[in-house]
């Protein structure tokens, strides 16, 4: 089986849907001469010219209002933001303009624009350069919220989020542009707003997304060898959030740990616990956990760096103390 | 520009302005009686400066603005009743009773809004010129700010894309004297608005707001050099709004004496008929046939707005995503 990075995901599905729809444009910052600075763009600046893979000024706010501006002229433009830590920038264009139009309009006017790039943690990169956006954008109405794990679901969510009507945050992990992936010899039927098993398991399950999905599959295996069959399942997209998979699993585990690397409070994690808590109560056997990211910002150092971050052996203690079990090994 | 004749042109200005006018009075009246609420922001005083530019403007072109937008809506062709239905929050308003008065839009008339943010409507607007330029459709985007709004960054960030990729965009500097209650020179270090895009490469010119036949001419000029490919143009209008910054706005920062002889001398729609008069390109009696089809357009805008039903609750869950 042929193997594929979320780097190759990305740069597929941009590619055909600009083969397939010529109001589909690329704007940001180094995504065409440079080849973009994470590689993701490499090559699309040479199949489709600079008039649809425009390098922009380095400009958030400005080319944030202006491409809103195009997509309610008609256009569908992706921009790239180099990493969302710079969106906060171009923040009151995304929530104010492109997420409320619709609402504001009567429905009149539309705003079909991707906003996509690197989010959350990167690699030593410190406190303004790591943060996690999933919790604030999907604080709001209007929004959709899409952050893989999976290359194949990387590829068919970013064309669905390009060919849907509406404005679609788009979150990438910088860590993992590099990983490899088993080629799926067919493309997966996947739609935003739902939820997928990864592995099924009994005992516990642990929900989580993008990179951390990748953490908690590993913690989901070191479960497996005291006997612990946890369920996971990645998230996808976070808003709208499926519930419907979540609740499902509890109902058949009756414990729940969320995994992700953003602040706890307000954050994506305690507000499944809320809706799990009002509409599964009585599945429930244990209080929820949430394993997040620690409330600092985050340091340089490497060995803070990693005590700031949800590890492997956090969800695992987690888990462990939910079946009750001792977590000693 | 539009190949009518002097007569058909200058009564559609007066028209256009009074029609404003009068609407917006007929708001201010509903706003004091509890009928209309949250922030309206009118145009009364300002009526020139969107009337000159449009008797420029082609159907196809767009046109974006701030909050202070029920005018351009009118002088764009929408129709009175459904503007006036909007800002009493009625299910039959523009924007079915969501939006209110600083968020109305018109794609029917190729109206982009409608703008709450100050200067969130020029990187918007320069959107709206990228997509002409994208497009090949070779229109032009004309986007209104204040001079309050000319102090917000994205203005700048707008004018550097605008000039790098020679986009059609006409930037028209509404400079009523007063961002909310401070005067320009209180928030601005250098008050020529119309050299702002020198550092751009961006010509601009000043012209009197006041006045909608020298709004036509810089109209002219603009959509002239804009359309020959040569990207971007700035018309500072120096206009004057009578009332508040908004309706909750008692505009005690400046005194009623400054208010009045503006009026008195400098009254768009008055200078205006009497230009008219005094070249005799429109009769008394024909711009008397105008005021009382005004009149009867302003009340029946209002009859319907009030008979108009409030909207359906499960209206709060539609139009999100």
């Amino acid at each position: 089986m042929t193997e594929i990075s979320a780097r190759e995901a990305i740069r597929e599905a941009i590619a055909e849907e600009m083969r397939a729809d010529s109001r589909v444009f690329l704007l940001g910052e180094e995504v065409g001469q440079f080849q973009g600075v994470y590689r993701v763009t490499q090559g699309l600046l040479n199949e489709f010219g600079s008039k649809r893979v425009i390098d922009s000024p380095i400009t958030e706010h400005g080319f944030t209002g202006l491409c809103i501006g195009a997509a309610l002229a008609g256009l569908r433009p992706i921009v790239e933001f180099m990493t969302f830590n710079f969106a906060m920038q171009a923040m009151d264009q995304i929530i104010n303009s492109a997420a409320k139009v619709k609402y504001m309009t009567g429905g009149l006017l539309k705003c079909p624009i991707v906003f996509r790039g690197a989010n959350g943690v990167g690699s030593r990169l410190a406190a303004q350069h790591s943060q996690c956006y999933a919790g604030w954008y999907s604080q709001i109405p209007g929004l959709k919220v899409v952050a893989p794990f999976l290359a194949s679901d990387t590829k068919a969510l970013l064309k669905c989020a390009i060919k849907d009507e509406g404005p679609v945050i788009f979150l990438e992990n910088e860590l993992l542009y590099n990983y490899k992936f088993p080629k799926e010899a067919k493309e997966q039927k996947v739609e935003i707003g739902k939820a997928q098993v990864l592995v099924e398991g009994k005992d516990v399950t642990i929900v989580s997304f993008s990179l951390y999905t990748d953490h908690a599959l590993k913690a989901a295996e070191e479960l497996k060898k005291d006997g612990i069959q946890a369920e996971v399942i990645d998230l996808r997209t976070i808003r709208p959030l499926d519930f419907a998979t979540i609740i499902n699993s509890v109902k058949k585990t009756n414990r729940l740990v969320t995994v992700e690397g953003g602040w706890k409070f307000a954050g994506v994690g305690v507000s499944i616990a809320a809706v799990v808590m009002q509409e599964a109560f009585d599945y429930l056997d244990a209080p929820i956990l949430n394993v997040t990211g620690k409330d600092v910002p985050l340091p340089y150092a490497a060995n803070l760096e990693k005590l700031a971050l949800p590890q492997v052996k956090e969800i695992f203690d987690a888990c462990k103390q939910l079946c009750y079990t001792s977590s000693q090994r | 520009m539009n190949k009518i004749s002097y007569k058909e042109k200058h009564e559609s200005c007066y028209y256009k302005m009074l029609l404003i006018r009068r609407f917006e009075e007929k708001a201010a009246q509903f706003y004091g009686m509890g009928k209309i609420s949250g922030f309206c922001h009118l145009y009364i005083g300002q009526e020139a400066v969107v009337v000159g530019m449009l008797t420029v403007a082609k159907q196809s072109d767009k046109h974006v603005t701030s909050y202070r937008d029920h005018g351009h809506m009118l002088a764009l062709g929408s129709d009175a009743g459904p503007i006036m239905a909007e800002l009493m929050g009625k299910a039959t308003g523009c924007s079915k009773g969501k939006g209110g008065s600083m968020h109305m839009f018109d794609p029917s008339n190729n109206f982009y809004g409608g703008h709450g943010i100050v200067g969130a409507q020029v990187s918007i607007g320069t959107g709206l010129a990228f997509a002409e330029k994208y497009l090949d459709t070779k229109g032009i985007a004309y986007v209104y700010y204040g001079d309050g709004a000319a102090n917000q960054g994205q203005v700048y960030e707008s004018f550097n894309m605008a000039k790098l990729w020679n986009l059609p965009v006409v930037y028209v500097i509404e400079n009523n004297e007063y961002a909310l209650g401070t005067s320009v020179s209180r928030a601005t270090a250098m008050t020529d608005l119309y050299k702002r895009g020198e550092s751009f490469g961006i010509p601009g010119i000043r012209v009197d707001g006041m006045d909608v036949l020298e709004m036509e001419k810089a109209a002219i000029k603009a959509s002239t050099y804009v359309g020959e490919g040569r990207g971007p143009f700035i018309i500072e209008a120096k206009t004057y709004r009578y009332k508040g910054h908004s309706m909750s706005d008692p505009a005690t920062y400046r005194t009623r004496a400054e208010v009045q002889d503006v009026m008195e001398k400098r009254d768009p729609i008055n200078n205006f008929k009497k230009f008219v008069l005094e070249k005799g390109h429109v009769a008394q009696a024909k711009l008397d046939e105008i005021e009382s089809s005004i009149k009867k357009i302003v009340a029946e805008a209002a009859s319907f707005a009030e008979e108009s039903p409030f909207p359906d609750p499960t209206d709060l869950y539609t139009d999100v995503e």
